[in-house]
């Protein structure tokens, strides 16, 4: 099993994931409430963008409504566990179900229909759209005027309830990046992942090769959806509060595709490192932008803009896929070397 | 015997054109057939009607005596059809290897075990040298060989082959001759080929099929369709012979 993860990894790279792992565990013992915070933070964007990026890095398919996802997650464990004290475990299980349903429909009307490209990516923002407004208006869920959950004692760590103080939310949080991580290195050498990077490529081509596009295409996208909702159900109980206009908003679908776009789509520690640059990012332009004085509003997010502009023009690959050269981790520069 | 592949009376029309009518030929099994005619003849129309591209207006194809007119491509290549393109389509952002493995995930569920039939095709097709590169950075010769070795690794009972000589120099012909020859000789593969470079065809084929007007106008030997007055006439011209 050990072996067969670690097939085909560069030297370096099982060194450096081994220490990355070990200081992610360490942080909680070391960083302020705030920075934890962060860490968090860090993780749900590089978990929910690792899911994002399974299915437009690796399949091709471009969804702009994974907020719809995150919301049916959050929306079915935090309903479960309002209303009838259900513990988030099992309401996850709820929530991955409906968000693999939505995914599986939406899937479903693309790929019978022949619905492609932007014009998949916009029925996406419909669903997520739909959702929103559905939400909206549905009482036993709060409507817009939202659904609360009972405010954690962070005294106690309650794990099987999911109350309790950021540490142990950033564990969580950890747990779940690091399965994510392996989860999608894992399906990137099965069959699975060979046909969704075929698919991703050429469709006809991989067609002509014995590929099911509508099968591999639904998996991929149910997978996706299911993981997504994931994030959502922890998203919940961290926050305490969820409002349609807030958790479906078309501008959390964006917010969740930017850390594996500027990280590098299609790479497994894309989404980790834009995680970590964006939300590193927002934070200490807040913190920059109230040291020199100039805390206008909306200043923090032209400089971010102006920082993702950049990223985009000099590295449209990303960040990682150059940075793996560099520390010769890339798989095919490895590979290379050792041939000669 | 049946022949492994059948084509009956497939017509299909493009609003009006008709690109091919009322075609039939087998390819017997362990035969290679040569498929010719001038641009425009209908030729790649008929190679995406039996790969399941398109769905033919009238008219049965078999495949070892089952039909498969109206299959899906992944379905007909399951079955044991393997097609290349005229306009290759590599995945370019894949490696060599990545490309060939694709194709024989077709037959297993190993990925262990596709990386070593990818090996061994990618050395038949003599790309060993380039199996880390990514596709794109390939020069078209390289491309088509690239496109013949997914093909094969599929394990295909028949192998249709769209144009693969085409802007190879004559050596890299001439290897890429002595390639099927050997794979339909030792494997007894079945290759039916659209081509227009005619030292290849002669080499290869035992039985040619023309199309012209999308319309068969001429089947047989290779000796006596190009000595055929109508071929003669259409396609190879007065002065070819």
């Amino acid at each position: 099993m050990r072996e067969r993860l670690l097939e085909g990894v560069p030297r370096q790279g099982v060194i450096l994931l081994s220490a990355l792992l070990a200081v992610l565990l360490l942080v909680p013992a070391v960083a302020s409430d705030y920075l934890l915070t962060v860490g968090i933070l860090i993780l749900y964007f590089a978990y929910v963008g690792q899911a994002w990026n399974l299915m437009m890095g690796y399949a091709g398919q471009l969804s702009l409504g994974h907020a719809l996802y995150v919301g049916l997650g959050a929306y079915a464990a935090a309903a479960l566990y309002v209303h009838f004290g259900v513990t988030p475990w099992i309401g996850l299980w709820a929530g991955m179900a409906i968000a693999a349903a939505a995914g599986g429909g939406i899937g479903y009307l693309a790929f019978r229909f022949g619905v492609a490209g932007v014009y998949f990516a916009i029925l996406t923002i419909a669903f997520a759209e739909f959702a929103r407004l559905g939400f909206d208006h549905w009482p036993w869920v709060g409507g817009s005027a939202g659904l609360f959950l009972p405010v954690a004692n962070f005294a106690n760590n309650d794990l099987v309830n999911l109350r309790g103080s950021p540490t142990m939310f950033y564990y969580v949080m950890l747990t779940m990046t690091a399965a994510a991580f392996v989860l999608c290195h894992a399906l990137l050498r099965s069959r699975a992942g060979y046909y969704w990077l075929a698919i991703r490529e050429s469709p006809e081509a991989a067609q002509a090769l014995g590929v099911d596009l509508f099968r591999y295409r639904m998996y991929v996208v149910v997978l996706s959806a299911a993981m997504t909702s994931l994030g959502g159900v922890v998203f919940a109980f961290y926050y305490n509060n969820l409002f349609p206009e807030q958790v479906f908003h078309i501008s959390r679908s964006i917010e969740l595709i930017l850390a594996p776009i500027i990280g590098g789509i299609g790479t497994l520690f894309g989404p980790l490192i834009g995680a970590f640059l964006l939300t590193t990012l927002a934070e200490a332009l807040g913190e920059a932008v109230r040291a020199v004085g100039i805390d206008v509003p909306g200043v923090k997010q032209v400089f971010y803009g102006v920082c993702l502009l950049l990223v985009v023009m000099f590295l449209p690959d990303g960040v990682w896929p150059p940075l793996a050269k560099a520390l010769k981790l890339d798989r095919r520069s490895a590979d290379r070397s050792s041939e000669r | 015997m049946a022949a492994l592949l059948e084509v009956v009376g497939v017509s299909k029309r493009f609003s009006g054109l008709k690109a091919v009518e009322q075609v039939s030929f087998n390819v017997p099994e362990g035969e290679i057939v040569g498929l010719i005619g001038p641009n425009g003849a209908g030729k790649t129309t008929c190679f995406n009607l039996i790969a399941g591209v398109q769905r033919p207006d009238q008219g049965v194809i078999k495949l070892g005596g089952a039909r498969i007119d109206g299959w899906r491509p992944d379905q007909i290549c399951r079955a044991g059809l393997a097609r290349t393109f005229q306009l290759v389509k590599p995945f370019a952002g894949l490696t060599v290897m990545e490309n060939v493995i694709v194709g024989a995930l077709n037959r297993t569920n190993s990925v262990r075990a596709a990386q070593q039939i990818s090996g061994r095709v990618i050395q038949q097709l003599g790309l060993e040298g380039k199996r880390d590169q990514r596709a794109a950075s390939l020069t078209l010769p390289d491309r088509k060989r690239l496109e013949v070795a997914r093909a094969l690794a599929t394990a295909p009972r028949i192998l249709l082959l769209d144009e693969v000589m085409a802007g190879l120099r004559p050596t890299e012909t001439d290897h890429m001759v002595a390639l099927f020859q050997d794979l339909n000789q030792r494997l007894g593969l079945t290759i039916l080929m659209i081509e227009h470079v005619m030292r290849a065809v002669m080499a290869l084929s035992r039985q040619i099929v023309v199309l012209h007007h999308g319309q068969v106008i001429a089947a047989g030997a290779p000796e006596a369709v190009t000595r055929d007055p109508a071929v003669l006439e259409c396609y190879l011209g007065e002065d070819a012979l």
